[in-house]
């Protein structure tokens, strides 16, 4: 009876030793091994991305030369630099410029006499190829406070800055992905988007196209001139992205569209309602670069065949375009270049033709400006803005050009990131490995910077900062380990588990309610015997 | 001029919000305005529903836009007259070989080649401009630092006891193997993304190579052009035996060419007559190879090959007459204009005096060329000069035979294989080689690439020769 008793107590010590095991080491054991890795990400930093305020800042410089403010309103105005300079307009820019070397995103404004003869007449700003501008003042009395004599120089002024740097319709065109454009001009919306979207490469192609290689021979350097035309505009925008450019002929090219003769100009024209047709069987041969990913500029030079030439192209007025060229958004362009006044009707088959690339790369430079996104400006009346110069492209275009790249990629970088941490919230299987959970907070942290900096007005860094944190956010969001979802739906689980665990936790449970049952009956018995 | 600093900053508040707040836009701005450059979208202003969909369509309509520049009108017309072109450095050569088969066979191979005085591989300066050579190409060269490519799509089995030697031979299925560059250092790497990017490029699965199915030869392989150090670690091989090849790999094999197929020889390559065929073969091989004699620099040359046989009684009639037209369903009619040579070549050599078949229309020009170790004569037809296409401004060839065929070809060296028995147990792969010369032995050097799922024992290997017994050494 003794030895029962004692067997059934060590039974009993066993059922719980064993249920403690797997009640204490078991569980937690099995729900450690079976949970996804997920690395921390900081989503309190990524909400806060989601309600961004963006603010930009813009360093000016008002310069007053001599003879604008009356010697009053001068002894007020505290002393820091003076100079004189007498020179033409042209060398007064440039000398100027190397008074004070501006920063990138700045703007110098140099205020001068009403009466001065260095602006035409009725021009009151020139803006110049650097990130100066000379404002003729505006008339106002000697006796004016200085207070008075700087607000009415304000609206002036922010029209200039307006021009040379960004204005409201810009910002929100180029962050027109995230926010709802309330309300847009046409223009600014073609502008945005003719643009091509911001990336960290680009290709650039020219390719020539020959349908007659019958008829024409043709030569061109086009290495010359991509060297003295593209690219001093190309490595102007190196900050911008890295810009990759080739060239092809392709033979037998014909153009989509059979071209219509006009009896009245004894030519052949296109009309502009054909030009979507024209590209697609051309298009097929162009190919994008066999070992990259980026976006791709397509510039193609057509030259007719010797039964359609010349050939002209007639813009919606029915008129022909001088350039006889056009262009499509986030494409590219094409150019046609007629060489049937090259050669008589009894040259010897086929013609040696030498493309005059100069036309044509210009040309292609206003079409590669436009798909780059430097957009045309619409200055106000009054204003006279300096050619561009042999690199094609003034400093405060590419500022302007900066800025609403800092800003898009700003709001392309932290829509990534909002929807990945979205996504990884809400899935909870994913497995989110370490070198993701890296990515995101570089880009976090870049984007970050990237809007300090910009309140600071300092754009170079910004736009520094703004790629890093596309390129991060980028590569985070389209890394292939994410697509590795361990689907694991609740029924399954219970068909996986139910064989495994339930033989083993039948007895164990039995034994306990059992060890229950008895320890309870003791103690009624107990109760009944002190009783 | 006095001056001081008047720091302005404009201060921009912007606010995203995920939520967005659709609005009522009345009236879009007229763009009217007429200075200078400008775009040529000029409209009347128009009534926008709330999200602005309309002024999206109607700009979409819009979209080609024509490029306002002011141009420079001078032309320089003159130039042309006193314009020389430089000499071109890359040139192109297209040719036919026929070679009628003693079985009644015919046995065509085209051959395109481009050869460009380029060095793709030199450092620092990267090849950007193209103009015969396919850009595609050229750039896959570039970036994977490639020195030899070979990749050939094969249909068909090449029946050696019956039709000889082929001028270039190819597994059935597709095979690519590939020399890289010294200065490569992974070549897995280089070698994974390559095969992806070709097979977008010819359209064929060649992304089922990895790692599974490549070998690096140590022995059976050496470089076709030019290369001083033949380190085997660069090399890599793969075959995918199973691959079809239809049209839609013969159209992207036919865009690499200059000519494209609206010119040239290129004009005969139908795919519905090509693939009705016992043997289609298309390659692509890239080598360096010597500008000239003393070898001082590098061109580089792209071989596009074409090998088709075509069988006498599928093809219809039973009729032992071949023409072009019976052959690719379409006649010459011109050479390509960018080809500096452009020919024909019948194999007359086993019919010096007509007796065996009849060849019109004649020509004159004959060539001679050792061939495979044999001396063969050729008749030719040079597309580039016009009376090669007589009156009908068309070439189209005929052949017929008149004498039964001669005694069938023995070639020097064939190799069979076969499967007997079935199931891992009594399965067995034998593979016959045989070597008919006269009197001389070759060595040779078996090259298998066995799949990972075929479990071959090497203890049940045995090689017999003359029947006997060959030990094979460690």
């Amino acid at each position: 009876m003794a030895a029962l008793q004692l067997e059934k107590q060590r039974g009993r010590y066993a059922a719980l030793a064993i249920a403690a095991v797997v009640i204490v080491v078991g569980i937690p054991l099995w729900w450690k091994t079976t949970e996804t890795y997920r690395a921390w990400l900081p989503f309190s930093d990524i909400s806060e991305l989601d309600t961004l305020q963006l603010q930009l800042s813009v360093d000016i410089e008002v310069v007053f030369s001599r003879g604008t403010l009356t010697p009053e309103q001068q002894k007020k105005v505290p002393l820091s630099h003076v100079s004189e300079k007498e020179h033409h307009i042209d060398e007064a820019d440039l000398s100027l410029h190397m008074l004070s070397e501006s920063s990138c995103g700045s703007v110098v404004v140099y205020v001068i006499p009403e009466s001065s003869t260095l602006l035409p007449e009725d021009v009151k700003v020139y803006v110049g190829q650097r990130r100066t501008a000379l404002l003729r003042s505006p008339p106002f009395k000697s006796s004016w406070s200085l207070k008075e004599v700087l607000s009415s120089l304000d609206v002036k002024v922010e029209q200039v800055v307006s021009t040379m740097s960004f204005n409201h319709q810009d910002i929100v065109a180029a962050l027109s992905d995230r926010v709802r454009m309330t309300k847009v001009t046409k223009e600014s919306m073609a502008d945005s988007m003719r643009a091509i979207k911001s990336s960290p490469g680009y290709e650039i192609t020219f390719s020539l196209l020959n349908p007659d290689p019958k008829s024409h021979s043709l030569h061109w350097d086009i290495e010359g001139a991509v060297q003295s035309c593209i690219q001093p505009l190309l490595n102007k925008l190196a900050p911008i992205a890295n810009f990759s450019v080739d060239s092809q002929i392709l033979y037998y090219a014909v153009l989509g569209v059979n071209p219509r003769f006009d009896n009245s100009v004894s030519a052949y024209a296109l009309s502009a309602d054909s030009l979507s047709h024209v590209i697609n069987p051309v298009e097929a041969r162009l190919g994008s670069n066999a070992a990259s990913s980026n976006p791709v500029l397509n510039f193609l030079l057509y030259v007719p065949d010797a039964h359609h030439s010349p050939l002209f192209i007639r813009d919606h007025s029915k008129r022909e375009v001088p350039s006889n060229a056009f262009h499509s958004p986030r494409w590219g362009g094409i150019m046609v270049y007629n060489v049937n006044e090259m050669y008589g009707p009894e040259a010897e088959r086929p013609v040696d033709i030498n493309i005059n690339m100069a036309k044509v790369m210009g040309v292609f430079l206003a079409q590669l400006r436009l798909m780059l996104g430097v957009q045309h400006t619409h200055p106000p009346p009054g204003f006279v803005l300096q050619s561009p110069g042999s690199a094609g492209l003034a400093d405060w275009e590419l500022d302007r050009l900066l800025w609403s790249r800092s800003v898009e990629n700003i709001a392309t970088a932290s829509t990534t990131i909002t929807s990945l941490a979205q996504l990884l919230d809400q899935i909870g299987n994913i497995v989110i490995n370490d070198n993701i959970a890296q990515q995101v907070s570089s880009a976090v942290t870049s984007l970050q910077s990237a809007v300090v900096e910009l309140e600071a007005g300092n754009l170079a860094f910004a736009l520094q900062y703004s790629r890093e944190a596309i390129l991060a956010s980028e590569r985070a969001f389209f890394d292939p380990s994410l697509l590795h979802l361990l689907y694991f739906p609740d029924d399954q689980k219970f068909a996986i588990y139910i064989p495994l665990f339930l033989p083993m936790c039948v007895p164990i449970v039995l034994s306990l309610l059992k060890i229950m049952s008895e320890a309870k009956q003791k103690r009624a018995e107990k109760q009944a015997k002190s009783d | 001029m006095a001056a001081h600093r008047y720091g302005l900053s404009l201060v921009f508040i912007l606010i995203f919000s995920l939520l967005a707040h659709p609005s009522s836009c009345d009236t879009l701005e007229k763009a009217n305005d007429n200075t200078g450059e400008k775009q040529s979208v000029s409209d009347a202003p128009q009534e926008v529903n709330t999200d602005g969909s309309a002024a999206v369509e109607d700009l979409n309509e819009r979209q080609w836009q024509s490029t306002d520049v002011e141009v420079d009108r001078s032309d320089g017309t003159k130039d042309s007259e006193t314009f020389t072109p430089a000499a071109a450095k890359d040139q192109f050569q297209e040719e036919l070989v026929i070679r009628p088969l003693h079985s009644g066979d015919i046995y065509a191979s085209f051959q395109f080649r481009t050869l460009w005085d380029i060095d793709f591989l030199q450092e620092g300066q990267k090849v950007s401009h193209y103009r015969l050579f396919p850009k595609s190409l050229g750039q896959v060269l570039s970036k994977f630092s490639v020195r030899e490519l070979h990749i050939s799509f094969t249909q068909g089995f090449w029946r050696t006891m019956q039709w000889g030697q082929p001028f270039i031979p190819s597994p059935p299925g597709a095979e690519l193997w590939v020399w890289f560059h010294d200065t490569v250092s992974d070549v897995d790497g280089n070698w994974k993304e390559l095969t992806n990017v070709l097979s977008g490029i010819f359209c064929a699965s060649l992304n089922f190579i990895d790692l599974t199915n490549t070998v690096q030869p140590s022995a059976s392989f050496k470089p076709l052009g030019l290369g001083n150090v033949t380190d085997h670690r660069f090399l890599r091989y793969a075959t995918l035996p199973r691959e079809i090849v239809c049209t839609e790999n013969l159209t992207p094999w036919k865009k690499l060419l200059p000519c494209g197929s609206k010119a040239g020889l290129a004009v005969l390559m139908k795919s519905e007559k090509l693939f009705h065929s016992s043997f289609h073969s298309q390659a692509v091989h890239i080598r360096p190879v010597c500008q000239d004699e003393q070898c001082t620099s590098k061109a580089w040359e792209l071989r596009q090959t074409l090998n088709v046989v075509f069988d006498l009684y599928t093809s219809g009639q039973g009729k032992k007459e071949w023409s072009l037209f019976k052959m690719f369903s379409r006649t010459l009619t011109e050479a390509c204009p960018l080809a500096t040579s452009s020919k024909i070549y019948v194999d007359i050599t086993d019919n010096p005096e007509g007796e065996l078949f009849e060849l019109t229309p004649a020509t004159p020009l004959l060539s001679q060329a050792v061939v495979l170790g044999d001396r063969r004569t050729y008749s030719v037809y040079d597309l580039t000069r016009a009376e090669t296409f007589g009156q009908l401004r068309s070439l189209n060839l005929l052949l017929r035979w008149k004498g039964d065929s001669g005694d069938m070809l023995r070639p020097l060296l064939h190799a069979e294989r076969y499967v007997a028995g079935f199931g891992l147990q009594t399965g067995e792969i034998h593979t016959v080689i045989y070597n008919n010369h006269p009197y001389r032995a070759f060595p040779v050097l078996l090259m298998d690439s066995v799949p990972w799922y075929l479990q071959l024992y090497i203890h049940t290997l045995t090689v017999t020769s003359k029947s006997r017994d060959n030990k094979p050494s460690e």
